[in-house]
């Protein structure tokens, strides 16, 4: 069936953009980014630019998509990535409006690709355990309740797409930042490292991401269903530290 | 090019001494003195990251390069299942010796006795480290690690973390390396894409590359380069790798010298979501742990092909796996599995959509399970996997059965490595799949996160070292002609790409239709004439490649179809490769059947006296014709047997 597009053109960083419309004839069983791969066949086969948008695995796991679809980051389909939507969700929709991530931290780089190695700043310094390779311990002299070990790993599948800050009115990066406190720190072996909340904040703010004044418009739209109790736990850590 | 020797440099004496004493063996290179020596890494999943982290941290000068747009992209992090190590944590006989067996065996006894050995030897390290980073793996109430059965393993050696293992162990990688990130020891660059390889004579002393942001060529010096850049299978276009994996930085190393071992051991995966449409664009696997309770079935009649499963009566079904191997039934290994359901839907019993007019699908079918264990016990145990099926196919696996078919999925094949790792270019390393090492004909599950790993955290920090310890730390600015000779040849080459004289046809359509090639004559089932023919189709699809692809834009951009279009045209060359590889191979063993060498029943025939070896391809200036290397192997300590499932 024909899709009606309305899609978000920029050519670069400083450039202005703008909504260019076009319209494609997808399968309603195609992937949303399947039905832009048509688009862009088309694109090339008249001699025009295509569209620049970032992907990778396609499934739902590298965090690589990133799509505003109709004012919502990744579309309409919750609790999943903007490469697992599907068109057969959206046959109702009379147009769709397909912009990238909005963010002072993202800047555009072209069309729907934002630039997010502010992601990978925040994580470097001090999203890790700092344990050199061959110095570990045998891994079982270290138990973990399981239901700790289960708490963990709730925050440690992130994807790092950056959706949540993509919704947030303040562009805050703070359930990301939660995110990977609540993964280490709530683990025995991340607990050595007191500062990691304040160390992680602060490059938050550096970056140029807001603060998180709850909105909890984070937790409605991440694909792997982050809660905002991430963002308690950090605070509480945070609190405790002293910082 | 010069003929060398090809040696393994394989240690000798007793199996279990001779990492040790490889290690003893080894140079090392003094604290104060290995600032002095850059390593320049491509590609940072779990052997990159890893292996960047490690050597970071020991003090080189490290640069890693990705062309995702971050490391924690990589599609390591797509691997659902597990890590194997041999750790006996369930006291159920599992051992070193046990998981090297299982694996050399499993690779249908094809690859190199001391390297498997290794890396049975280095598993238990892994779960060590990553544990001690926070990888979550799943533990038991005791708050004791968890371990499953996986892939036909008769132990529970598999280490996971729910259906994410690979995630949780890049993100392990990935956070050591923002570390060293950090402490000024790794320089990372990300949307950054190896060209070529910078050579000062037989040896590796950097790369060029490409900045996907602003399209500029640059080099960047270095006493070794390590590629750890992953497997080939987006040769065949759909696969279940990601949209980005691809082979040029082994393939442009292969055309300065290093050679291309076993190409076409591509391992299938049987269980897969069948193509839904023209316009796919890649395969999702579904996690092999669904055949422990999944039956799979397809109509006795092809007239019942286009009847709801539902309406097909049980005496009409025909639930082949466990007709034809009744002592495994629907666990049959994977490469075993895969064969079956090609042979059913040749038949014309498939299932599912029609494509070309063919149907390719079988049913996965948990009814009986659901009926057995109970809804939930189901749910709990393959919940997620469900919903993502449902997501994808708009069925309820829950109320019909899903429909499942083969798909590549990983490279056993890749750059022919020595012990150390080292490729025949001196000074050019090859870790994780983007190497031959470790699988031979056939990749267990859960042995790709370790092998990755084994690589990245213990093996190449050794090796790179030895390798520094016995040269003089480069100065850069010696090698600017050699540097400059690397780009200029990059650019001409994206100017040809830029500049076809007839461009009219996109770099998608060139790879939908080299994909359907590969797939029919050196997918699942392989045979002469086939091979002869596709060969000859590749040569000529390749030649209409260059005259005729159609890329818009400027090369000096963020310009995503030229970056397709280069990783295309790799594409082309090796497809042939794998084809050439696939004719020489006149047996069957592991992924590899070849339809002559088949057994009555339609099992693989291997045959010992003339293929124990590696065959490794050098490149000789024309795709079409390389000249084959072979290393032999010797077995000492195991004695190939056949493998039998029936």
């Amino acid at each position: 069936m024909i899709f009606k597009l309305n899609i978000w053109r920029q050519n670069g960083p400083e450039a202005e953009g703008f909504f260019e419309a076009h319209e494609v004839d997808a399968s309603e069983d195609s992937s949303f980014l399947e039905m832009l791969d048509a688009l862009n066949e088309n694109l090339i086969l008249a001699g025009q630019e295509p569209v620049a948008f970032d992907f990778d695995c396609r499934e739902g796991i590298c965090g690589s998509c990133n799509l505003v679809i109709n004012g919502t980051p990744h579309g309409k389909h919750k609790a999943t990535t903007t490469c697992q939507q599907y068109m057969r969700d959206y046959v109702d929709d009379k147009e769709l409006w397909i912009e990238p991530w909005r963010a002072t931290a993202f800047p555009v780089i072209k069309d729907l690709i934002v630039d997010r190695t502010s992601f990978d700043r925040i994580i470097q310094s001090g999203g890790y355990i700092p344990i050199r390779t061959g110095s570990a311990c045998e891994a079982n002299t270290l138990p973990v309740e399981k239901d700790v070990a289960d708490k963990a790993f709730d925050a440690a599948t992130c994807i790092g797409c950056g959706a949540c800050v993509a919704v947030c009115p303040n562009a805050s990066a703070t359930l990301f930042v939660a995110a990977k406190v609540a993964h280490l720190s709530t683990l025995p072996q991340g607990q050595l490292d007191k500062d990691r909340p304040a160390k992680l904040l602060k490059t938050m703010e550096e970056e140029g991401f807001g603060s998180c004044s709850n909105y909890r418009e984070c937790e409605r739209v991440c694909p792997k269903e982050i809660k905002v109790t991430t963002i308690s736990k950090m605070n509480r850590l945070l609190y405790q530290s002293g910082k | 090019m010069s003929e060398f020797e090809l040696d393994s440099h394989a240690p000798k004496g007793p199996l279990q001494d001779r990492w040790k004493q490889h290690k003893f063996n080894s140079r090392v290179v003094s604290p104060a003195n290995r600032k002095k020596y850059t390593v320049i890494v491509v590609g940072t999943g779990l052997a990159g990251a890893s292996a960047a982290a490690s050597l970071g941290e020991m003090g080189y000068k490290v640069k890693t390069f990705c062309f995702q747009d971050s490391p924690r992209r990589a599609h390591s992090i797509a691997a659902q299942g597990g890590i194997n190590a041999a750790k006996n944590y369930q006291n159920d006989g599992d051992s070193v010796w046990r998981l090297f067996y299982d694996t050399i065996k499993g690779g249908d006894f094809r690859a190199r006795e001391s390297n498997v050995f290794r890396l049975a030897e280095l598993s238990t390290s892994i779960i060590d480290q990553a544990v001690a980073q926070g990888v979550p793996f799943a533990r038991e109430y005791s708050g004791y690690l968890a371990n499953r059965s996986f892939g036909g393993a008769q132990v529970s050696r598999t280490f996971y973390a729910r259906g994410q293992t690979g995630q949780q162990l890049l993100l392990g990688a990935y956070q050591a390396m923002s570390r060293q990130i950090a402490a000024g020891s790794v320089t990372h660059r990300s949307r950054c894409e190896m060209q070529d390889l910078i050579m000062d004579g037989d040896r590796a002393i950097g790369i060029v590359t490409r900045d996907l942001v602003t399209g500029k060529l640059e080099s960047h010096l270095a006493d070794c380069v390590v590629l750890c850049t992953g497997g080939y299978s987006n040769a065949f276009y759909l696969s279940t790798n990601a949209k980005g994996c691809n082979t040029s930085a082994i393939w442009r190393a292969h055309k300065k010298g290093a050679l291309f071992a076993n190409p076409c051991f591509t391992q299938i995966h049987p269980t897969c979501i069948p193509q839904q449409g023209k316009l796919q664009s890649k395969l999702t696997l579904m996690s092999e742990s669904l055949r422990n309770d999944g039956r799979v079935w397809a109509p006795k009649n092809a007239a019942d092909a286009d009847k709801r499963p539902e309406d097909i009566a049980e005496e009409d079904r025909d639930y082949f796996l466990e007709r034809m191997y009744p002592a495994f039934g629907n666990l049959v290994p994977r490469d075993i599995a895969s064969r079956a359901v090609k042979l059913i839907c040749d038949e014309g019993r498939g299932v599912g959509a029609e494509i070309d007019g063919r149907k390719l699908g079988v049913y996965l079918d948990f009814a009986d399970a659901i009926k057995s264990q109970g809804l939930e016990a189901i749910s709990e145990k393959y919940g997620n996997l469900f919903e993502m099926y449902q997501r994808i196919t708009a069925e309820n696996p829950y109320q019909t059965p899903m429909r499942i078919y083969p798909a590549v999925h990983y490279t056993m094949g890749g750059l022919w490595v020595d012990y150390n790792l080292m490729t025949s270019i001196d000074g050019l390393f090859a870790g994780g799949e983007a190497n031959f090492s470790d699988h031979g004909a056939n990749r267990l599950g859960a042995s790709a996160l370790m092998q990755g790993l084994a690589d990245g955290y213990f093996i190449l920090p050794t090796t790179v070292s030895d390798y520094l310890a016995r040269h003089k730390p480069i100065k850069a600015a010696q090698y600017q002609e050699q540097a400059n000779a690397a780009i200029e040849e990059a650019q001409t080459r994206i100017e040809r790409l830029m500049n076809a004289p007839e461009a009219s046809v996109t770099a998608d359509d060139f790879h939908r239709q080299l994909g359907q090639i590969l797939w029919h004559a050196c997918g699942m089932a392989r045979e002469k004439e086939t091979l002869l023919a596709a060969i000859e189709k590749i040569s000529t699809l390749r030649k209409e490649f260059w005259q005729k692809v159609k890329i818009t834009g400027e090369a000096e951009q963020l310009n995503q179809t030229l970056e397709r279009a280069g990783r295309v045209a790799d594409f082309f060359e090796l497809a042939e490769l794998m084809c050439l590889d696939a004719l020489d191979r006149e047996e069957s063993c592991g992924c590899h059947a070849r339809e002559e060498h088949l057994t009555d029943d339609g099992e693989a025939q291997r045959n010992d006296m003339d293929y124990s070896y590696v065959a490794a391809w050098q490149y000789s200036g024309d795709s079409s014709k390389p000249a084959l290397f072979r290393e032999y192997l010797h077995f000492d300590f195991v004695r190939p047997s056949i493998r039998n499932y029936q």
